[in-house]
């Protein structure tokens, strides 16, 4: 019961008909952070944001947002969400739709969201159906931030979006997590993108958590290492994943920069190498 | 060297709206071509004429010296956006089909991208996901061992794993057979490693074009006083702070005073697009 | 024995990277003259680059005379950069070892490091001087 937590699960699981599509998910989220969730899909992200949310329940275990279960009064009211599908009605302007805003939110910050969408160039006259995709997600983004939330959930807000709109969407949510000190949370398949704009990061990999923690700490942690062909790199660092071929192997070490086996040599990973190793050892990998 | 796909003066209209509207380019055989822009520029369009799907309404479109007859080239793979798919079928029947309907046909290979991705050889098509789908889709392409090999967003629903591999399998075909690859995508950060050709369509018509090595060399980022912005030749887009401009100019020249340095390419493609955004 | 790793966001293009990576493979004595470089095939499989990426940039290392192409065999290497002062196990570089287990010892950044090494490098390697 830590209110000063956004985002916290404890054992969380949740079973549909087809099987457990979160098992055992143990998580904190710090304050003030903009976190990337990330994983394969069908791994449990949607399913994590839902329960957050309240639109699901638990199967087992908990889930906290800031100290508060969530469910009974609807959504917390610390807390937005940004579904994948963006529900906006295309028949309302966007006037009308941060109107309605308004009148759906307890707390609402009018002059705020507004200036969201006067930022991103957006025409208040103008029909939401007549919006291009990246427009849209810029009117949704004003939606949720202007309940003033302390943490917000983006399910994929970047998908579909052309290279403008990602890096538009991408500047705005980090400038107004550095200026509000809001919690971001968003889920995405781009990794590249998200090193430089994320300082905390997820993985969830078939229902768990593989990896969680400070994007630099993460990349701090792990090496690549490049030596012979047919050999493991020996000593006390844990493997990730080894890929080999005839002519060498490069392993992803879970290790410091002083520990480099004999016959081999470092070089310092990016986030996606990180990511895509952990990915790729399916589960089976070093726990983080 | 020759042109796997090339369009001339090439038009596409909708109900009197101009989808594509005088497209310039050619694609040089055995080049990796990342087809990029705004949605809703004509990337879909101009990839369904290269298939063979839909007419030009003027100009020209070859592929291969070839103008497409209205079935698609049988040297060409294409992977439509929407994934056309029987629901109904399982992915082995739908391979099966696919056999079928090629004279050339490499099962080895269709059957291989399903296997990285897996795919269950059994499933219905209907009960997978995008992602899958749009494996099969892949799988239904490689498999006629095309030597133009069209993909629309093949990459958008596909979680990063599955786009290392599908990207990996992709250039694989391109180191053994030369195959030429056009690929419409939103992920610049994907393309940088993989392309070395751009198609830049804006609005229906090629903004730039040409090898990326090439492109990057002649332009230029400077980062300089915004007082002495407006005396700057060839600016493709500026934004500036107060005291400080940053200019993406197409030329190599780099004036007194400016910092210059070679554009990536995100940069270089972001620049353009905003360009055009700005207009 | 050479395994490519494309770094994405160096901001270096990709060709570039693959020049620098052989060259330092053969500057630490890695690669020796005999050895064959990886086709581009094999390249493309371990990291998913451009195949003509890698033809591009192994003609280039063709023009500097450090590799040749043989039709039909593969591309290997003519001459080595490995100096007796590179190689692994040479007083220079075990002398920079110690110094980097001191700077580690004394609780020195990763990022310290390298600003000390690239200033140091700065003040007796002006730029230009001694490239490649």
């Amino acid at each position: 019961m830590d209110q000063s937590v956004p985002l916290a699960a404890a054992g969380l699981g949740k079973k549909y008909l087809r099987g457990w599509a979160l098992r055992d998910c143990t998580l904190s989220v710090p304050a003030h952070r903009v976190v990337a969730l990330v994983g394969p899909n069908g791994a449990g992200k949607s399913t994590l944001m839902g329960l957050a949310t309240g639109m699901t329940s638990a199967t087992a275990g908990s889930i906290e947002v800031f100290g508060e279960r969530p469910g009974g009064r609807g959504v917390h009211p610390k807390l937005a969400f940004l579904g994948q599908h963006k529900p906006l009605y295309p028949q309302l302007t966007v006037a009308e739709t941060l109107h309605l805003g308004g009148r759906m939110n307890p707390t609402w910050d009018q002059h705020y969201a507004r200036s969201l969408v006067e930022r991103a160039q957006v025409p208040l006259t103008a029909k939401v159906g007549t919006l291009s995709g990246g427009q849209r997600t810029r009117v949704a983004l004003a939606l949720a931030l202007g309940k003033r939330p302390e943490l917000v959930l983006l399910d994929e807000p970047l998908a579909d979006l052309d290279p403008l709109a990602r890096q538009q969407t991408l500047h705005t949510l980090v400038r107004e997590a550095e200026q509000t000190g809001i919690t971001v949370v968003l889920s995405s398949h781009v990794l590249a993108e998200l090193q430089g704009v994320c300082d905390h990061l997820v993985l969830l990999n078939r229902g768990s958590v593989q990896l969680d923690g400070e994007v630099a700490h993460l990349l701090a942690a792990h090496r690549w290492l490049v030596g012979p062909p047919g050999q493991q790199p020996r000593g006390p660092a844990p493997v990730v994943d080894v890929q080999s071929s005839a002519r060498g192997t490069a392993a992803l070490v879970r290790a410091a920069v002083s520990q480099v086996p004999e016959g081999w040599r470092a070089s310092a990973p990016s986030l996606e190498d990180v990511v895509l190793a952990y990915m790729r050892s399916n589960g089976e990998g070093v726990a983080a | 060297m020759d042109s796997a796909l090339s369009a001339h003066r090439l038009v596409k209209s909708y109900r009197g709206k101009r989808a594509l509207d005088g497209c310039e380019f050619a694609v040089p055989e055995g080049a990796v071509t990342a087809l990029v822009g705004p949605n809703g520029a004509g990337k879909s369009t101009l990839l369904a004429l290269a298939a063979g799907l839909l007419k030009p309404s003027s100009g020209e479109l070859r592929v291969f010296g070839e103008r497409p007859t209205g079935r698609t080239h049988p040297q060409v793979g294409y992977l439509a956006q929407n994934r056309p798919l029987y629901g109904r079928l399982t992915v082995a029947e739908t391979l099966r089909l696919g056999r079928a309907f090629n004279q050339r046909w490499a099962q080895r290979r269709a059957v291989q991208v399903l296997d990285q991705a897996e795919v269950p050889l059994d499933a219905r098509v209907h009960t997978l996901s995008e992602g899958a789908r749009t494996q099969v889709g892949i799988a239904l392409a490689l498999g006629r061992e095309p030597d133009l090999l069209l993909l629309d967003e093949p990459l958008s629903a596909l979680d990063p794993l599955a786009r290392d591999e599908t990207l990996r399998l992709l250039m694989g075909e391109v180191a053994d057979r030369g195959m030429t690859l056009v690929m419409s995508s939103h992920l610049l950060s994907d393309l940088h490693d993989v392309c070395d050709h751009l198609v830049l369509l804006i609005g229906g018509a090629v903004r730039l074009t040409g090898p990326i090595e090439d492109l990057l060399a002649e332009h230029r980022v400077l980062v300089g006083p915004a007082s002495r912005a407006a005396s700057v030749d060839g600016v493709v887009q500026a934004s500036s702070t107060e005291r400080q401009a940053t200019l993406l100019v197409r030329g190599e020249s780099v004036p007194e005073g400016w910092a210059g340095e070679q554009p990536t390419l995100e940069a270089l493609v972001l620049g353009y697009l905003r360009a055009a955004r700005a207009r | 024995m050479i395994e490519y790793r494309i770094d994405k966001r160096s901001g270096v293009a990709t060709y570039m990277q693959i020049i620098q990576q052989t060259r330092q493979a053969l500057r630490l004595g890695l690669l020796v003259p005999g050895d064959r470089l990886p086709t581009a095939r094999e390249v493309v499989e371990a990291t998913a680059v451009n195949p003509n990426t890698v033809l591009k940039a192994y003609r280039e290392l063709e023009r500097e005379g450090l590799v040749e192409a043989k039709r039909g065999l593969g591309t290997f290497v003519r001459r080595s950069l490995a100096t007796a002062q590179t190689a692994p196990g040479s007083p220079l570089r075990l002398e920079l070892a110690a110094w980097m287990d001191r700077a580690h010892h004394a609780g020195l950044s990763r990022e310290d490091v390298d600003a000390l090494y690239g200033d140091v490098r700065e003040e007796r390697y002006p730029t230009g001087e001694g490239q490649f």
